[in-house]
């Protein structure tokens, strides 16, 4: 009998603002680089507490620094993060993280490190995130539906095998329970040159369609004819991707694409961390296709689960964010299984159809909302990346 | 399907002009048993070269100027020549975007 998506629950956390989380943490958020120490001194101190540690946020403006804010904001007000210390050197900035992140309804404090120094910044931070962790630790779980979950996807480490396994399982996936009431996201607009024109068809409306084309095209304009030397050749496709059979972008691009299955088709386009404000289903985002980068933005955009396919072996994680890991590369799994949670080798092998792929995605998706850990949560990756769009001030 | 049964070469699209190696350690030689994913049917092909997992194969000869097609759509230029059952990549396919 098929699955009955609609009927399915997982056992997960009902934020304050009506949305699910499938981890509790406890954020130690720095607003700028150099509050990073502060925070990981708050995080030693206080076990159950997670820093967060980047490369930004002093000197930034225009877009970029608002890509910044949406891309902090984002991640502290995630329904996969209970409550949230902020820390930030100067106290302006540090409210405008607060005051973000408080628009959710859940706990979230900012300490300010002028006038105070590390050692009082972080002996009042820690009292707070002790309290926070013993508040934390008591919000019991409760069943939701599946479809109330926001899934994230992007593939890395691409090869030919991910076009003909991994990324269908993902659209497989979509395809079954989008129409459900499921989030979804994919983006990663330097690997869809190739195939944009197939991408700006896929749109749910002319709307989408056109915003599609024009982000596409901006990328285009600003970003390759600006920085490329002669092509994207040595970085689209990668030496890895190359290694693993892909030879052009437009191979790679179709291979990216499978990762929207059949018949889903996205209602908007997002910009970088944005997030989505037309409803269940699916959505493009404008990204780097960095696999950090990319998972990174996506989490901020409020994305809970993100579902990563692979060929060649990537390995990332995000701090807040389970990333499920897909691979249908035989000799990956040989090479290096520790990586890979669900394995659809077997549609290599014509053992196991697409659909039987994307059913076993469904069922990691679901263990994983209830707490297993993932390949990449139990091996500690937690890849944490901010998109910077220029040099700063 | 049992284990002799298994495919060595998987096709996207009857359109296509080129597969993948869907096993390890494939030699020249090899009488490859290939498949075509869009509907199952199957046909046999003879491998001209060593050609390591996910790399493509000639399902036809083809020379420079020849459009490569996969999953049914223009994927590139052959820039050289790649005989039936020969190898398919960076050294003779190239991009017609750059």
């Amino acid at each position: 009998m098929a699955f009955d998506f609609t009927e399915a629950t997982v056992k997960a956390w009902r934020r304050e603002n009506g949305r699910v989380g499938v981890r509790n943490h406890v954020v130690i958020l720095p607003v700028d680089d150099i509050s990073n120490a502060a925070c990981e001194a708050v995080a030693n101190n206080v076990k159950g507490t997670m820093a967060i540690p980047h490369a930004y946020g002093r000197l930034q403006f225009g877009e970029d620094l608002d890509l910044h804010f949406r891309t902090i904001i984002g991640t502290g007000a995630n329904p996969n993060v209970a409550a949230v210390v902020v820390i930030g050197i100067e106290p302006e900035w540090t409210k405008t993280v607060v005051e973000g992140i408080a628009k959710t309804g859940k706990p979230v404090e900012g300490f300010w490190i002028e006038q105070n120094g590390d050692f009082e910044t972080i002996r009042r931070a820690s009292w707070k995130a002790k309290e926070f962790v013993h508040w934390a630790t008591e919000l019991q779980k409760e069943d939701c539906p599946l479809t109330d979950l926001w899934v994230s996807t992007k593939c890395g480490e691409s090869d030919t095998t991910t076009g003909l396994s991994s990324c269908p399982t993902v659209g497989n996936m979509y395809d079954k329970l989008l129409p459900h009431g499921l989030y979804g996201v994919f983006g990663e607009t330097s690997e869809i040159t190739g195939a944009e024109h197939i991408c700006e068809k896929r749109a749910a409306n002319p709307e989408a369609a056109a915003k599609f084309r024009k982000t596409w095209q901006a990328y285009t304009d600003d970003v390759i004819e600006q920085f490329k030397t002669s092509d994207l050749s040595d970085s689209q496709p990668t030496k890895g991707n190359i290694l693993g059979g892909l030879s052009t972008i437009e191979e790679k691009a179709l291979g990216n694409l499978e990762k929207i299955g059949r018949t889903s088709s996205y209602i908007d386009v997002l910009e970088p961390a944005e997030a989505p404000a037309k409803g269940a289903g699916l959505y493009y985002m404008d990204t780097s296709s960095a696999a950090a980068e990319c998972v990174t933005l996506m989490a901020a955009a409020g994305y809970v689960i993100h579902t990563f396919p692979t060929g060649q072996g990537n390995v990332v994680g995000n701090p807040i964010v389970p990333v499920i890991k897909i691979s249908g590369n035989p000799r990956t799994l040989r090479t290096m299984a520790e990586h890979i949670d669900v394995d659809v080798t077997g549609v290599l092998r014509r053992d196991m159809t697409i659909d039987q792929a994307g059913d076993a995605l469904i069922e990691m998706i679901k263990r994983t909302a209830n707490g297993r850990f993932t390949a990449a949560e139990a091996l500690g990756h937690r890849e944490f990346s901010m998109t910077k769009l220029y040099r700063s001030a | 399907m049992s284990a002799n049964t298994h495919p060595q070469l998987l096709v996207h699209d009857k359109a296509d002009n080129v597969g993948v190696v869907v096993v390890e350690g494939l030699t020249a030689g090899t009488d490859m048993l290939c498949v075509c994913t869009e509907d199952n049917s199957d046909f046999r092909l003879t491998a001209k070269a060593d050609i390591p997992i996910g790399h493509k194969v000639a399902l036809k000869a083809l020379t420079a100027g020849d459009t490569v097609i996969k999953y049914g759509e223009d994927i590139g230029k052959m820039v050289g020549p790649a005989e039936i059952g020969g190898h398919v990549h960076t050294h003779n396919l190239k991009t017609k975007r750059w």
